[in-house]
């Protein structure tokens, strides 16, 4: 039993989760559901009881692509993305190990890339996630396929604000 | 002489006359004994239908009449109305229900119908052959009321009685009025100051002329019927003189005594002389006798009393040897407001209260909540003063459990739980509300808006699921219950926990009840006449229910009971007199032999010996005709006028025989 789970993910999401009533019409919707170890109603049941060992571990924060499907439902205009995202930067802040680290290091890989160029450069951000994630294999043919169209250009652009970008991240960094 | 009868038999639109060959009837009828005018129309109940039976009555000159038509609990007031208007005597004419007894349900055999509609017609015919013309009874009604118990609802009752010009006599058994709601802190759903609202409530009692209270005081004898009650008021000594009292409070630190207070729930300790609670009306010391060494020393005898009080006491107002009054009050009506007591909460111990001391009842936690309760309205644990950072509020505790506890619904648990959870959170903004619950019943305005928002606002943790065990583990308490949100079995550690208790009704209810013959539930509870349409009268005439004593409820709903009783004892008032309906019982006097069952049976009270001539007379104010003295009178010495026997066997002897023809 955690000291007060449900008051820290509620202030840093900005979501009321404590309205949940377990109607469950967010996890009938989802379609990354079956990626879940615990279903999204879950999830707002294990914020609201203080479990946060099992969440912070669990690879359901981590499988929500946050396309907002839940949130757009939700009978208590609860929007489940932002506690995604509040619990994952608690999992990463607390040093715990990602359930599901390759979608952390494609995560990481992205942020990274922006905060160097100001947008993404998908050549050196794929080298990073494939170092990354250790997973050299995948995905090949269709990134051949974006490579030959173009797609995927060998050099970056950078920002032209580059200065604008880095006020950002140290702003977000607070 | 023979009456001159008439019979008017109505279609009902195709309701009668499509099973009831209404005309064939009309001439069957015409043969009967006695019968000078029979006919049939659609509606006899409408204006023109009415105006044909009272035409009829005024030239043809009846002196008795029959309409076939619905049942008589529809029309025969309208008809009797009529019949009256014109001169006739209301209570000779009578109604055959042709429509519920036989049009309905004889829908696919005409003939059949027909001759059963004619036979009930005939039956009906030879009842009011035999009906007297009869008088309403008028009642002496005193305009005073009684009002039993001072909370809210006899308060708000009280009130609105005697600022409509009637005087009221409050009898509260407590040392003071206010009742349980001078415990409680705050209302829902708006957070409001209850002790502010009593207060001014308790101010306009006590400056109300027509108001007089008779505190520590119970009923002890209730005599009379509506209109006429005489209420014995037994009142404890007063052992403090309010007069010469001022209040200083020395008397409050010499006592020696010191038990729990149970205002406070237990929750701060007394002497046998205290201050009841923390209102203004009760400034002046109360003594209660059976904490008192001076009583208890009488009975043993070598002690030395004390007199701790009495000697201090700079004014010499405690009188130890005062002695109980008895006092009688002479009303038209009575309000009863007994109220509840929360179920002991001894009777869970698997919850550990009375053994925990940081398991507290719901109205111990309203303690802790009020400015003027024992900690200041600091939210702190009995047992070690420490301010608590998970509490679990269980709900439904000792409701909703058939087989081992109560099985109805307490009402007001799930509102004021919420409540006390949100007033606890904004107490302490870093500790945990856990809500037990089974579900949330929040049905009245504003309610299920308030859950909502103690949920968004507070953060509250609703947890669906009994609790099993409530134990002591080192410093705090371990919970055991399952959320079956989450299918799953959960173990809280709390630092306190808060039973909402099943509300019952007062300790002595049922007592009280059989003085005052009123009927009540299963579970105590005062009953109702009917649950829809006489919500507030009670079994017995002129007494009236209000408030938790009729079955549990919120402030809201008690008031609007309290004001409910208030207009219905007016509108009682606003007549001179009571008029009764004349079909009651009646005794032969040279049948009966005053055995006395027929006093034993009666329902209302209405049979009385009469001392001198050992006959059993029928009061004609209380007895509503019932019928179950005539039933039990073993020498047939009983009779409802206008439904005896004689009549009875007749009808039974028309219907028999048409079965027959049939």
């Amino acid at each position: 039993m955690s000291e007060n789970l449900l008051d820290k993910v509620t202030s840093e999401s900005g979501q009321a989760i404590a309205l949940c009533y377990q109607c469950r019409k967010c996890s009938a919707g989802c379609p990354m559901v079956e990626e879940f170890d615990f279903p999204p109603n879950m999830v707002m049941r294990m914020v609201q009881l203080g479990m946060k060992d099992e969440l912070l571990k669990s690879k359901a924060i981590w499988m929500c692509v946050s396309c907002e499907t839940c949130g757009s439902r939700c009978p208590n205009e609860i929007r489940i993305a932002p506690v995604m995202d509040a619990l994952r930067a608690q999992c990463l802040n607390e040093g715990i190990t990602p359930a599901d680290p390759v979608t952390v290091a494609l995560h990481t890989s992205f942020i990274e890339s922006i905060k160097t160029f100001g947008r993404v450069h998908e050549a050196t951000m794929l080298m990073t996630y494939k170092w990354k994630s250790k997973n050299f294999t995948s995905d090949l043919d269709v990134g051949l396929k974006l490579f030959l169209k173009g797609k995927i250009p060998i050099m970056p652009k950078k920002s032209k604000n580059m200065a604008k970008i880095k006020e950002i991240f140290q702003e977000a960094g607070k | 002489m023979e009456k001159k009868l008439g019979v008017f038999i109505c279609w009902c639109g195709s309701n009668i006359a499509s099973s009831v060959d209404v005309d064939k009837a009309v001439a069957e009828a015409k043969k009967l004994d006695g019968v000078v005018h029979a006919e049939n129309y659609m509606y006899m109940c409408s204006d023109p239908g009415q105006q044909k039976v009272k035409d009829t009555i005024s030239e043809k000159g009846l002196d008795g009449v029959v309409v076939a038509c619905c049942s008589p609990r529809m029309h025969e007031n309208t008809f009797r109305k009529a019949a009256g208007s014109v001169g006739l005597n209301s209570y000779l004419l009578e109604i055959a229900n042709i429509r519920e007894q036989c049009s309905w349900v004889h829908q696919n055999n005409k003939p059949l119908a027909t001759a059963k509609a004619v036979s009930i017609i005939e039956g009906t015919l030879d009842k009011v052959k035999e009906n007297l013309p009869l008088e309403t009874i008028t009642i002496d009604l005193t305009k005073r009321v009684c009002v039993v118990g001072g909370g809210i609802a006899g308060i708000m009752s009280a009130l609105d009685l005697a600022n409509a010009g009637y005087e009221v006599a409050i009898i509260e058994k407590e040392p003071a009025i206010g009742g349980h709601m001078a415990q409680i802190s705050q209302t829902f759903p708006f957070f409001q100051n209850v002790p502010q609202l009593l207060q001014k409530k308790i101010e306009e009692v006590n400056a109300n002329p027509r108001i007089k209270l008779y505190l520590n005081s119970e009923v002890d004898v209730l005599e009379g019927y509506v209109g006429n009650f005489n209420v014995t008021i037994r009142t404890q000594p007063a052992f403090v003189d309010p007069a010469k009292c001022t209040a200083c409070g020395k008397c409050l630190e010499v006592c020696p005594v010191s038990v729990a207070d149970e205002f406070n729930r237990g929750l701060s300790r007394r002497g046998a002389i205290f201050r009841y609670n923390q209102t203004e009306a009760a400034r002046i010391p109360v003594l209660m006798q059976s904490d008192c060494l001076y009583f208890s020393a009488a009975e043993v005898a070598d002690a030395t009393s004390c007199r701790a009080c009495a000697d201090i006491c700079p004014e010499q107002a405690i009188d130890l040897d005062s002695i109980r009054t008895l006092n009688d009050e002479f009303v038209g009506a009575i309000v009863m407001a007994t109220g509840y007591d929360l179920y002991s909460p001894l009777k869970m111990p698997e919850y550990g209260a009375g053994q925990l001391p940081d398991v507290i009842d719901a109205l111990a936690f309203e303690r802790l909540l009020d400015p003027s309760g024992p900690t200041g309205g600091q939210v702190v644990r009995p047992s070690d003063g420490r301010v608590p950072k998970h509490v679990v509020f269980i709900q439904c505790v000792g409701s909703r459990d058939p087989e081992r506890h109560k099985a109805y619904c307490s009402r007001a648990c799930c509102m004021y739980t919420a409540k006390q959870a949100r007033l606890y959170r904004q107490q302490v903004k870093d500790g945990t509300a856990y809500i037990s619950y089974m579900d949330i019943r929040s049905d009245s305005r504003g309610f299920e808006e308030f859950v909502q928002q103690g949920m968004e606002q507070e953060n509250l943790v609703y947890i669906r699921g009994r609790v099993a065990k409530v134990i002591a583990e080192g410093d705090y308490l371990r919970v055991f219950t399952a959320d079956t949100l989450s299918s799953r079995q959960m173990e809280i550690e709390a630092d306190l926990v808060v039973l909402a208790m099943a509300m019952e009704p007062k300790a002595g209810t049922r007592e009280l009840a059989k003085k005052m013959n009123v009927t009540i539930d299963g579970d105590a509870f005062l009953s109702e006449t009917h649950i829809k349409l006489y919500p507030v009268e009670s079994s017995t005439k002129g007494v009236y229910l209000a408030g938790c004593g009729q079955s549990p409820k919120d402030i809201t709903d008690t008031v609007s009971q309290a004001l409910a009783t208030a207009g219905k004892i007016q509108l009682m008032f606003s007549n001179e007199t009571l008029i009764a309906d004349p079909l009651i019982a009646e005794v032969k006097s040279d049948v009966c032999s005053g055995c006395g069952i027929c006093i034993e049976i009666c329902p209302y009270g209405a049979r009385l010996m009469n001392n001198f001539t050992r006959i059993s007379d029928v009061n004609q104010a209380v007895c509503q005709g019932c019928g179950a003295c005539i039933a039990a009178c073993p020498n047939k010495a009983c009779e409802l006028i206008n439904s005896t026997s004689r009549q009875f066997i007749r009808m039974i002897g028309d219907f028999a025989g048409k079965a027959e023809a049939v």
